[in-house]
């Protein structure tokens, strides 16, 4: 637990889930499925273009793609941090849980704190934090929902902010790559210009484009370099 | 319990297109991960895409706001994602630093307009 409170992260995570609290409560949302969300859902980015793409009109399906294209980034995640919390004893269904927990925070503190943590009780540990993290996450989420409910138009405005601040500066935070740097720039830059469209896939096509294009930007860097 | 909850159609929703897309990717990491290579270029396009999708949703919001923030001049809403851009960017990329100030220009230009 000690873990959990300890973390700079959980600030940034606790101040992103006050955000989608509001944000679930000014786009209509109830309180217990925003909870089910986090709880469920788990993924930050993934609960945000939920509520918004549902909260802007579109339908599930339309919803459904744009959340599972951006989940894709979960699947490398989950790659690299598993190999941490194994042991010749392991069982697949012994990392399940484990698995569910992993996002971008808990894969953060994975690296950071697994190699402090002896082999044998890692899966534990991750446990423990993951069961910390969605608990400050659930209270974040219930507070943000009230406050935007209860408080004055001014400080309803700046918790809605907060969620495009956190996540536009953890995002360029986690740039590693030129293409990292551009899809950020691009994808920003495109959204709105996409949208004069209303495909009601709009965040996709943008998204796929300027994600493309700034692959292509390093495909090219890279076969120039070499 | 079901005004808590809202309408049973809506938690449908929220499994189908919130838990399990997010969930097919995990476990499918799970089961199919050790032969993936980390640095290959497929996940390097995944990454680009996925990253570019969030900044979508960044801009929606900003340029569609939600709720009590479409009350916020445009101005104001650009610049002060701009001036928190740039304090996490002076303050060797505090995000914490950049959140702060961002909120802080939000309120006091909201303020100061009445």
């Amino acid at each position: 637990m000690s873990s959990v409170a300890s973390t700079v992260l959980t600030l940034v995570l606790f101040a992103t889930y006050l955000g989608i609290g509001a944000l679930a409560h000014d786009s209509h949302f109830s309180l217990g499925w925003v909870l089910g969300s986090t709880l469920l859902v788990w993924a930050g980015p993934a609960q945000i273009i939920l509520i918004s793409t549902l909260g802007s009109g579109a339908t599930a399906v339309q919803a459904a793609i744009a959340v599972t294209v951006s989940a894709i980034r979960l699947f490398p995640m989950v790659v690299s941090v598993l190999p941490l919390m194994k042991t010749p004893k392991t069982r697949r269904r012994h990392l399940v849980l484990a698995t569910h927990f992993i996002a971008v925070t808990l894969w953060v503190e994975c690296y950071r704190l697994l190699p402090k943590v002896p082999r044998e009780r890692r899966i534990a540990f991750t446990h423990g934090l993951g069961c910390g993290l969605v608990t400050v996450c659930m209270i974040a989420t219930t507070l943000g929902y009230v406050l935007a409910a209860k408080l004055p138009p001014l400080f309803a405005a700046a918790i809605l902010l907060l969620t495009p601040l956190a996540f536009l500066l953890s995002t360029a935070r986690n740039c590693k790559q030129i293409s990292d740097v551009l899809a950020l720039v691009l994808g920003l830059a495109l959204f709105p210009l996409v949208s004069m469209l209303d495909t009601g896939v709009d965040i996709l096509i943008s998204g796929v484009t300027a994600g493309s294009i700034a692959y292509g930007v390093h495909w090219w860097r890279e076969r120039a370099r070499a | 319990m079901s005004e808590f909850f809202g309408s049973p159609h809506a938690l449908l929703v929220l499994v189908l297109a919130g838990f399990l897309p997010n969930e097919i990717w995990r476990m499918a990491g799970l089961w199919f991960g050790a032969g993936v290579d980390e640095g290959s270029e497929v996940l390097v396009w995944v990454r680009a895409v996925a990253t570019a999708i969030l900044a979508g949703v960044i801009a929606q919001i900003l340029v569609q706001p939600p709720g009590a923030l479409a009350g916020v001049p445009d101005w104001l809403r650009y610049g002060a994602v701009a001036a928190g851009f740039a304090v996490f960017m002076l303050t060797r990329r505090s995000i914490f630093a950049g959140v702060v100030s961002g909120e802080i220009i939000l309120l006091a230009g909201k303020w100061w307009l009445g």
